[in-house]
């Protein structure tokens, strides 16, 4: 294969693009010859799930599925063109194999033969078409648009081939395929229905009160053999925080997400459970609207970036589940991640210095709270103004209503508290969240070379010079963006001692990247 | 026997004259809140394109008034409408969780109910003892509590050592001895929380009229102290225990949102928490009109108990 460019064990993506088919045998080999050690997967049992979320509003409808509960019941039924891996890596799924123009802006995706719905049919390109298209033009409501808007066209060239024109280069299209939005459903002239629970996915789903529970068998018809261990699955809806962890520690779950990290050490205390912590790309954050003053002055940006104690964030606010963030939202687990840009400490004097580039001597801004922005968002606002206070900046830490914080305060406000769930690749998280015109780019920021680069690095297949490229915009990120990050805040999880875990956990998202329904087992 | 008819009938049409006004209220309140369905719905991910498409899609583009006539004019020909968040018909959402909901209030009513008028008669009959000063010690205490608090020390000494389930999980296939295990917990929370304003209300009506002439003539008359209580003095003291009883009864049925949330019970009160923070607010009204029938025809039944019971009440002019 190809060389590796960031020496870490993962597929390169010059590897992915020439050979899917190599990619997808090695993928799905990485995680059994990670556990080689342990004792083989065992199957059977019924793995009962306790979930932070969970509404009536819950649906089948992939383009509203934004909370823990409905998109892992997701991935318990549905499978998508692509997977990303517990390493971070890309793997194959209901898509075989992929090809790339050379310019990126045509793929060519094998759809693998022989996967079949838990109605009955086989998944065909018919399917694929149909189940990307929902979420495609004028009409579509889904949250997932913007992540197919630039698809041009969609045709399929026999039964096992899908045919997708780009308006323009994407080396990412195939991690895209991944996102949790985008289940491959069975259609039905030429659409998908949306109020079906129909997938082809490894558990059909037997009973589903919104806001309550779901519960799922096993579908007997699965592809894969060495995943889907468990017999069945029973998705528990509960969000009060201390009924959650109350339901492990009696035995009513086995496992929950989100533990609420002020009680975490005491949980990690029983001994028939624990505590699983992932770090992966969710960050918290505070961006600022750069478009007005005195946000618009880099030096003033810089001046914030330098009067936060990050370290001390991680250790009071996420009580150790975390990492220092740099203001740079690519991740430490990502495989362009740069790791030796210069670092942005807490440094009074620095702050005061870049205050001075600015013509200021003291500076007063007000931050937007609430807890609804990130957990711990309110005490953090309230160590920013602490420690800015050494340089001579005021900080005054306003709380907002957790109601319609995102429409209210969100990108309304000239400085506020938010989150990220993160993204799988540079690409994805700078065009969501950095790029000039993106709908959710919330620091409006805009940055000319940061742009012409976004676009460079998109279609550019050579694996060196990609990185290349995003080494310089993460650098670019860092030191001018809008947006100051203090912190990568772990996934925690509790889990009982009877549930075994690979060695390798997902750190995309939560619950080992909404997977855990068919990567863990009963030990 | 007709004046109560009569009066059965002017309450009613006042109950629902009341129930309209409330729906007005919190039709008003929930346009009051920031952010509507569609904001929800599509939560951070939401772009201006798709919130417009939604929106559309959804009628929330007509003017406030004209969608609470269309919502009125539904209910009044009988049909709750359907939730626009889950696209469902109301009935079926809230006919499960109001079952649950009434299943709940009943089983803490069935316990609450025949312990505090006991307790409030025994204290009463002993007066001053150590038994009525600890008995009110100990309804005063839980009451002092909020529930959540009482809750969770339930589960601390009752779920956690495994006598009793921390949670209660009701499918289809769930009998009715498990619902009871099952819910024992959330029922017993609820007793403790309404206990002693029934207790103390049982005991003052009933100290109150032992102190009558014709009580002093029952004793007077050799008559044995339980036979005083419960022959003479309690048939006496029904009017303020029933209205004490319905007014908890309607608690037990509306308040009890912090006890689901704890005990993740699938009532009612969890679904209106939903509803209103998805600013669903066909489910809104339609819980809040339910809660709102439950205190008017509870107090509606107390009122015609307690003047069965005293018939002086029905010729007050």
């Amino acid at each position: 294969m190809t060389k590796n460019l960031t020496g870490q064990d993962g597929m390169t993506r010059r590897g992915l693009l020439k050979g899917g088919m190599a990619v997808t045998a090695a993928g799905l080999i990485l995680p059994a010859g990670a556990t080689m050690a342990r004792a083989e997967p065992k199957k059977g049992g019924i793995l009962r799930i306790g979930f932070n979320s969970g509404s009536t509003v819950d649906n089948y409808d992939p383009g509203v599925w934004d909370t823990n509960f409905v998109q892992v019941f997701a991935q318990a039924r549905h499978n998508y063109l692509t997977e990303i891996a517990a390493d971070g890596s890309l793997v194959g799924e209901v898509a075989e194999s992929w090809e790339a123009s050379a310019d990126a802006t045509t793929w060519t995706l094998k759809i693998r033969q022989g996967i079949t719905f838990h109605s009955g049919g086989t998944v065909t390109a018919e399917d694929v078409i149909a189940s990307i298209n929902y979420h495609r033009g004028p009409d579509s409501t889904s949250a997932a648009k913007p992540i197919v808007d630039p698809i041009v066209e969609m045709k399929s060239d026999g039964p096992n081939t899908v045919i997708v024109t780009l308006s323009g280069g994407n080396a990412d299209f195939p991690y895209l395929m991944s996102d949790y939005h985008l289940p491959i459903m069975p259609a039905k002239d030429g659409k998908i229905d949306p109020t079906s629970p129909d997938g082809c996915g490894p558990y059909k789903v037997d009973s589903f009160e919104p806001g309550i529970s779901a519960s799922l068998s096993r579908h007997p018809g699965y592809w894969k053999s060495d995943r889907a261990h468990f017999d069945g699955l029973l998705l528990l809806a509960l969000p009060d925080p201390v009924a959650r962890q109350n339901a492990l520690l009696t035995g009513e779950v086995d496992v929950i997400n989100q533990l609420d990290l002020t009680t975490v050490s005491m949980m990690a205390r029983n001994s028939s459970i624990r505590v699983l912590s992932v770090t992966g790309n969710q960050h918290f954050c505070f961006p600022m609207d750069t478009r007005v003053a005195p946000f618009n002055d880099n030096n003033v940006r810089l001046a914030l970036k330098h009067a936060l104690d990050r370290q001390e964030m991680v250790d009071k606010i996420l009580y150790g589940y975390g990492a220092v963030g740099n203001d740079n939202p690519i991740g430490p687990t990502q495989q362009y991640h740069a790791d030796d840009l210069p670092v942005n400490s807490y440094d009074p004097d620095k702050a005061r210095f870049h205050l001075g580039q600015a013509g200021l001597t003291s500076l007063d801004v007000s931050l937007w709270v609430a807890e609804a922005g990130f957990t711990g968002a309110t005490d953090s606002g309230a160590l920013y103004a602490e420690r800015a206070a050494a340089a001579g900046i005021n900080i005054t830490v306003e709380r907002a209503p957790n109601d319609g914080y995102w429409s209210n305060v969100w990108m309304a406000k000239p400085w506020c508290a938010s989150y990220w769930g993160g993204r799988a690749t540079c690409d994805w998280m700078f065009s969501t969240a950095y790029a000039s015109g993106a709908p959710w780019n919330e620091s409006y920021w805009e940055n000319e070379r940061f742009n012409t680069l976004l676009l460079q690095g998109r279609s550019e297949l050579d694996d060196t010079r990609r990185g290349e490229i995003y080494h310089e915009m993460q650098a670019i990120v860092s030191n001018e963006g809008g947006t100051v990050i203090p912190m990568f805040a772990s996934f925690v999880m509790g889990v009982s001692n009877a549930v075994a875990t690979p060695d390798v956990v997902g750190a995309n998202w939560d619950l080992d990247g909404f997977r855990c329904v068919e990567r863990w087992w009963f030990a | 026997m007709n004046d109560i008819w009569r009066m059965i009938g002017q309450r009613l049409l006042l109950g629902v004259l009341t129930l309209f006004i409330i729906s007005v209220v919190i039709f008003g309140a929930t346009e009051l809140l920031p952010g509507d369905l569609a904001r929800e719905l599509l939560g951070q991910s939401a772009t201006e394109e798709t919130l417009a498409a939604m929106r559309e899609q959804l009628g929330l583009n007509d003017p406030a008034p004209l969608r609470y006539w269309n919502w009125l004019t539904g209910v009044l020909q009988g049909d709750f409408g359907m939730s626009m968040a889950t696209k469902k018909p109301i009935s079926e959402l809230v006919g499960v969780r109001l079952g649950n909901t009434l299943f709940l209030a009943f089983y803490a009513a069935a316990l609450a109910v025949p312990v505090s008028l006991l307790l409030g008669v025994l204290a009463a009959l002993w007066r001053n003892s150590i038994f009525d000063r600890a008995s009110n010690a100990m309804a005063l205490t839980a009451i002092s509590f909020p529930e959540f608090f009482v809750a969770y020390i339930l589960i601390l000494w009752l779920a956690q050592s495994g006598l009793f389930p921390s949670m209660v999980r009701i499918t289809g296939a769930t009998s009715m001895g498990e619902l009871l295990y099952m819910a024992f917990l959330p029922a017993l929370t609820l007793t403790l929380v309404v206990t002693a304003h029934m207790m103390r209300m049982t005991r003052a009506a009933i100290i109150n009229l032992l102190a009558s002439p014709y009580i002093e003539m029952a004793r007077l008359k050799g008559m044995s102290p339980v036979r005083v209580v419960l022959r003479h003095a309690v048939p006496n003291a029904l009017a303020p225990i029933v209205n004490v009883v319905a007014l908890n009864l309607a608690y037990l049925i509306t308040g009890v949102v912090v006890v689901e949330v704890v005990f993740v019970y699938p009532g009612l009160g969890q679904l209106m928490i939903d509803a209103v923070s998805n600013r669903d607010i066909a489910v809104v009204q339609a819980i809040a009109l339910i809660f709102a029938a439950a205190y008017v025809l509870l107090n509606l039944i107390a009122d015609v108990l307690s003047t069965i019971t005293n018939p002086r009440l029905m010729h007050r002019r």
